[in-house]
């Protein structure tokens, strides 16, 4: 196992990056990730994660702005000298060296002595289970493979902070689960500082200490994959982390009232008026399916004694471990619905609904109301 | 100058095989529904290769053949190796040794210039005016040769020609030590005006697929841009950089027009030999020398193509 490293705390301050193309790929982007800590930097294309990551990395200039490694200034230094690790979205293992050879690359930059150099890279090809592959060439291994040698490579060095640029996007899906539940393993074991981008909200709030959702340069919200969920600060987060449904509400008097059901703020503050209510899915509770018996605990629980809305379905679908069904109300509106897979709505069956949770968010009426993913 | 050989591709890019629904197995009892593969009957299209196989036919794989076989009977038809023993005779092995100097030099120093140049050209915008405008040139100036561009040296580095004689009144004499324009050296600088674009044009892909991510990763490990350009992209490029030199060998070693009409007298290189052998058939005092000879280039052209495709091969691999 390699040697733990010492995380360093990485800041940007007031980042700024303009490209000239009329909006800032950066705007005042303010981030401050603790030594140790795993930050994931989620949003969709084209909200700056991205050169936001490759700023820290050197990769990019920024227009103005101060970026930071354990408190020294590294703006302006090139990125040779900045002491990273990175990972990056397409497989950049040198196709002329094989794993091994590739793993010793940043220790050879570093003048390593050879034995040592080669104790380190072996150590740390076994460190992401490729023990036996050090004598393979980039083409001989597989994608998930490839991002494991490069995961190691990035390691070997023992930076001070490891960037990791959508790594796993490439991967199919169970790969990309089992990867990315390595990288945290071993990011703990180490300790090492972790600023991970990506799109996939499932991914970052899986594996990151805290989440920053980012758009048009600036970051929404940061906080623990469990404070986004349930108490995002604004619509956009709501819509972007998790199945949120969009539903006509009043507010009045510290709640909100949905198709006659009150349901508590989280923000009391909202002005009265009507609203856009965000409300998961998870928290809608099927009664009275004729397809089996109604899901969750809530059917004996406090939901029970909540006002009960009546809606057709229009399909469900098996997950897995769950079901996903969508309903529609008497106004038109669809609702999604998440539930027990022993729970079999058919499409058409009328059913009744009830809520069991609280709306995570609440916006002023403005657009039509519609299930948003 | 007459070009033997196509340019090859120098596409690196991985194309995905196309599947053979004719060959595949139907399996299991599926397999007799509708939604088996159709076995395909030959197409028409197939038709289209006519010309160019019959093209390859008669001008390649005939007169292949043919010079082969001559180069093994003498003049009543009975085999023979001395024909092929007279390839080792002084006076064939030193037109090879010429024909050898003139590629090996034109190659070195077109594929050095090449490469200057398209690193040069990487430094451009890929979808720029002067990138696409150098590429163009070097398509076309690759191509470039025989009696017009012998003609374009002539009328400007000829004893008569237009730089020469400027030259020469401002006192300075370029023939001083002889007219070398029509001698061997004189094909140097004829040869690298398209020996240079087709450097150009072969090297450039390799350049351009060199993927941003291998210097950004360098630069993550700690590396220079020296450390890049010494430990991952120079050995990268090394297979392309080779296997285009040994394409502008190749080039310059098959090349015949632009020498014949440069050089009038003498058989320097080996093209103008099989000239004089075909000719005169005096080469030696024997009548199917020019086969002999023909045999020779084809051993060292085959030679050539084998390692320029062992080299493209790793080349591919390296850039999935």
């Amino acid at each position: 196992m390699a040697a733990p490293t010492s995380g360093a705390s990485v800041e940007l301050a007031d980042v700024v990056k303009d490209y000239g193309t009329g909006s800032l790929a950066l705007d005042s982007l303010s981030l401050h990730a603790q030594p140790g800590e795993f930050v994931a930097l989620l949003g969709p294309s084209g909200c700056g994660k991205t050169t936001a990551l490759r700023s820290v990395a050197g990769l990019e200039s920024v227009t103005s702005g101060r970026i930071s490694i354990d408190g020294y200034d590294v703006t302006t230094q090139p990125t040779n000298k900045r002491d990273l690790g990175m990972v990056f979205q397409s497989y950049s293992l040198f196709p002329h060296l094989d794993a091994l050879a590739n793993v010793e690359f940043g220790l050879r930059m570093r003048k390593v002595p050879t034995d040592e150099r080669r104790e380190r890279a072996l150590e740390s090809l076994e460190m992401v289970g490729l023990g036996g592959f050090g004598k393979r060439f980039a083409h001989q291994l597989s994608g998930g493979q490839q991002q494991r040698v490069a995961l190691a490579r990035a390691l070997v060095t023992r930076p001070r902070v490891l960037l990791l640029d959508e790594p796993l996007s490439a991967l199919d899906a169970k790969v990309r689960v089992q990867l990315r539940e390595e990288i945290r393993r071993i990011q703990t074991e180490l300790g090492i500082t972790t600023l991970f981008v990506t799109h996939d909200q499932e991914e970052a709030l899986a594996v990151a200490d805290r989440v920053a959702v980012m758009r048009a340069g600036r970051i929404e919200q940061i906080g623990t994959p469990e404070s986004l969920y349930t108490q995002p600060a604004t619509t956009f987060v709501a819509e972007f982390v998790g199945l949120s449904n969009r539903l006509p509400g009043l507010v009045s008097g510290g709640f909100v009232e949905v198709y006659g059901v009150e349901l508590p703020l989280l923000d009391p503050t909202v002005a009265k008026g009507p609203a856009t209510v965000y409300l998961r899915p998870e928290d809608v509770e099927i009664v009275g399916c004729a397809g089996g018996a109604a899901g969750g605990a809530g059917a004996a629980g406090s939901g029970l004694l909540t006002p009960q809305i009546r809606g057709t379905v229009v399909s469900s679908s098996f997950l897995g471990s769950i079901r996903r069904s969508t309903v529609r109300l008497p106004d038109g509106e669809l609702i999604a619905v998440q539930h027990g897979v022993s729970v079999k709505p058919a499409s058409g069956e009328n059913v009744s609904l009830r809520f069991t949770g609280a709306c995570v968010s609440v916006s002023p009426r403005e657009a039509p109301s519609s299930v948003a993913a | 100058m007459t070009k033997t050989l196509a340019t090859p591709s120098t596409d690196t890019s991985v194309a995905a095989r196309p599947t053979r629904p004719g060959r595949q197995r139907p399996s299991g009892p599926a397999s007799a529904t509708s939604v088996a593969p159709r076995r395909r009957r030959p197409s028409l299209a197939v038709l289209g290769l006519t010309p160019f196989a019959l093209y390859v036919l008669l001008f390649l794989a005939i007169p292949s053949v043919l010079a082969i076989t001559t180069g093994f009977v003498d003049k009543k038809g009975i085999f023979t190796l001395e024909n092929v023993a007279a390839l080792f005779s002084p006076q064939i092995l030193g037109t090879f040794l010429s024909s050898f100097w003139v590629s090996g030099v034109t190659a070195v120093v077109g594929a050095i210039v090449g490469a200057l140049v398209c690193y040069a050209l990487l430094g451009t915008r890929p979808d720029g005016a002067l990138r696409s405008s150098i590429n163009s040139a070097s398509s076309v100036l690759a191509q470039f040769g025989g009696v017009m561009l012998a003609f374009a040296f002539i009328a400007t580095i000829g004893v008569q020609g237009l730089i020469t004689v400027t030259l020469q009144n401002l006192g300075v004499n370029i023939y001083a030590d002889g007219v070398w324009l029509y001698q061997v050296p004189g094909l140097l600088l004829p040869y690298l005006y398209f020996q240079v674009p087709l450097m150009v044009i072969t090297f450039m892909p390799a350049l351009e697929g060199l993927k941003p991510q291998w210097a950004e990763a360098n630069a993550t490990l700690g590396g220079s841009r020296l450390t890049f350009w010494v430990r991952v992209a120079g050995p990268i490029l090394a297979p392309s950089f080779f296997g285009s030199l040994l394409l502008l060998f190749a080039n310059a070693f098959s090349s015949y027009a632009t020498a014949a009409a440069l050089i009038s007298q003498g058989a320097q290189i080996v093209p103008l030999q099989i000239r004089s052998a075909l000719i005169s058939e005096t080469v030696l005092g024997r009548s199917n020398m020019a086969g002999a000879l023909a045999l020779g280039m084809i051993v060292v052209m085959v030679v050539l193509m084998f390692g320029y495709s062992l080299l493209q091969s790793k080349t591919a691999r390296w850039q999935r």
